[in-house]
């Protein structure tokens, strides 16, 4: 196509005709602008724009699936929800999960990514084991970890006794369940997380570590401080801020494997969300759990927003 | 000549701690396998196993298929991940092309919503767009699933970038020769974007072959079940007492995807990571 393009270019004659009759027919293209972005506009009210409206509307009113009428209530949603146990409980869940999976996530997948680019060998094979988890799905993945967390018949545990360590129900326990889903969020998120770095790490032009060197930082440790890291530095951003939004959105390993129990110790917000708008049909009520979480991930979004502009002006 | 046999203790390092971190994250792939290959005698035993010592893995599929119809729920898959892709492309092309190329008014304003729009996550326009299915009746068949993805803002501001890049003198030609916007759209634009539609394709077939929370949501009869929904059934069903099919039903599940990724990784890695930026 640049071919077409450039053979076009230098004909003098090709240019001005063309202007000309694009000239003449603005209204006509005009209109065709209309009919092509015509049904995208009308989607995106009508399935992204005005749920997004209605979803704030909704959390000021008492409305229920089914029910014949709704009236408006104000704040009442948000005053039931800020007196109830079971939302903060789902609120500090959540928020435990995202700073477990968060650093968990970023830092191995950081750490894979630093080592397959430290040497040559097996670098395609390696890229494309830690990435395997991100393909499969997640459903199926959730039900291969809960057996082999199965507390007799788990590989875990088995492993556990033959080293001698007494074994542990990790999905029926309150101290251990929400620890295991963050487990398998991490396992889930780190090859997404280290393909990212990958490509972070190759845009970074060699001749820096080479006047690194120069300048006498001779270890690794060093070449790393001083250019790997900083230069990585947007990246690192962009790739935490990701992991946070995906984090808080957690609700296939919680919703298949623990229902959000036992006793409320891995419920978490979309699942909280579930149960109130699906299950027991307080669509009401749900929306303004919907609204929390809306307010969380978008204020993760404009983080990263302003830590990226500030990145493009110190540098 | 001497250091060039001598092994490198740094690389061998970095390999074994690959190595070390690449079997723990291919544990459960492994012990997948093994489990549906093993018969229930083998796995209901405290004695842990790699190999099975009967090797039953056409039992279990024979009896996954069986118990589920997985072949339905396969093509369910694929028909709604297709439908979806086609769609998007349909909605998606031709607004990223006048977004792109075109002067209208109300561009600005129309492509500040596409930007916003990118930010808004699928879990928060769930009730009214569940609602909205609710009230025209069109909950618990294809089209609940298909019809609200319809939409891909980042698809249309993924093409949007990419149309930027295409010279105008290519567009002009295209009218010089009397072919219509729309035909540009799909005989000049489409072309010239195979790789970002590439890209996005993989991107979305693998959201929504993968997705549970959506048919979760408006799904009632098995007849429509997508694969993770599928799985999940299942897994309910035998209340964790049959996990020799339900291991291997969950590798059918995976499979699909796993092969074509394995098949072609490069452009898997790309289109993921390129445009799940979202």
């Amino acid at each position: 196509m640049s071919d077409v393009a450039s053979t076009l270019g230098p004909i003098p004659l090709a240019r001005p005709a063309s202007t000309a009759l694009a000239r003449r027919r603005p209204r006509l293209r005009n209109a065709a602008a209309y009919g092509l972005v015509g049904p995208a506009f009308v989607l995106m009210l009508l399935m992204l724009l005005g749920p997004l409206a209605g979803v704030i509307a909704l959390s000021f009113t008492d409305y229920q699936l089914g029910a014949p009428s709704f009236a408006w209530i104000g704040l009442v949603n948000y005053q039931e929800m800020v007196a109830d146990k079971v939302f903060w409980i789902s609120l500090t869940n959540t928020l435990t999960y995202v700073v477990i999976v968060v650093p968990g996530a970023v830092g191995l997948g950081l750490g894979v990514a630093l080592l397959i680019q430290s040497g040559a060998g097996l670098r395609g094979f390696y890229r494309t084991v830690y990435f395997l988890p991100v393909m499969a799905t997640l459903i199926a993945m959730a039900i291969v970890w809960e057996f082999m967390l199965h507390p007799q018949f788990g590989l875990v545990n088995g492993l556990l006794r033959s080293v001698g360590l007494p074994a542990h129900s990790w999905l029926q326990d309150r101290d251990t369940a929400l620890l295991s889903l963050c487990v398998i969020g991490i396992w889930q998120a780190l090859g997404f997380n280290m393909v990212l770095f990958l490509a972070g790490l190759v845009s970074i032009p060699k001749s820096l570590y080479d006047a690194a060197e120069i300048d006498g930082a001779g270890s690794a440790w060093s070449r790393f401080r001083l250019v790997t890291w900083p230069l990585l530095g947007p990246v690192t951003v962009f790739v935490v801020v990701i992991t946070g939004i995906r984090s808080f959105q957690v609700f296939d390993t919680v919703h298949v494997l623990t229902k959000g129990g036992p006793s409320k110790s891995t419920d978490v917000l979309i699942h909280t969300m579930y149960m109130e708008g699906f299950e027991f049909f307080r669509s009401g009520y749900a929306a303004a759990l919907t609204v929390v979480f809306l307010v969380f991930v978008l204020a993760l979004t404009l983080v990263k927003a302003r830590l990226a502009a500030r990145q493009v002006h110190t540098s | 000549m001497i250091t060039s046999i001598k092994p490198n203790p740094w690389a061998m390092l970095r390999h074994a701690v690959l190595l070390c971190g690449a079997l723990v994250v291919l544990t459960p792939f492994i012990w997948m396998i093994s489990t549906a290959s093993k018969p229930p005698s083998e796995i209901y035993s405290s004695d842990v196993h790699l190999i099975p010592h009967h090797f039953a893995l056409w039992e279990n599929l024979r009896e996954a298929f069986a118990k589920a119809d997985l072949g339905l729920f396969l093509l369910n898959g694929l028909i709604v991940t297709v439908s979806i892709f086609v769609l998007q492309l349909l909605i998606a092309l031709p607004a990223a092309y006048a977004l792109a190329k075109l002067r209208f008014v109300g561009r600005k304003t129309l492509f500040a919503l596409v930007l916003f729009g990118i930010l808004i996550p699928p879990q928060a326009t769930a009730i009214p767009v569940f609602l909205l299915l609710h009230q025209i009746g069109a909950l618990d068949s294809y089209a609940a699933l298909v019809l609200p993805f319809t939409i891909s803002v980042f698809g249309i501001f993924l093409m949007r970038q990419f149309f930027m890049t295409v010279p105008d003198d290519l567009i002009d030609a295209a009218r010089m020769d009397g072919i219509s916007e729309f035909g540009i759209v799909w005989r000049v634009m489409l072309p010239t974007a195979l790789p970002a539609v590439t890209a996005f394709g993989i991107f979305s077939v693998v959201a929504h072959w993968n997705d549970y929370f959506w048919p979760l949501i408006v799904l009632n009869s098995q007849q429509f079940y997508t694969p993770p929904l599928a799985v999940a059934h299942f897994r309910n069903a035998e209340a964790g007492t049959n996990y020799g099919p339900l291991m291997a039903a969950a590798l059918v599940i995976i499979t699909p995807l796993v092969i074509a990724f394995l098949l072609a990784q490069r452009r898997f890695i790309e289109g993921i990571t390129f445009t799940g930026l979202k």
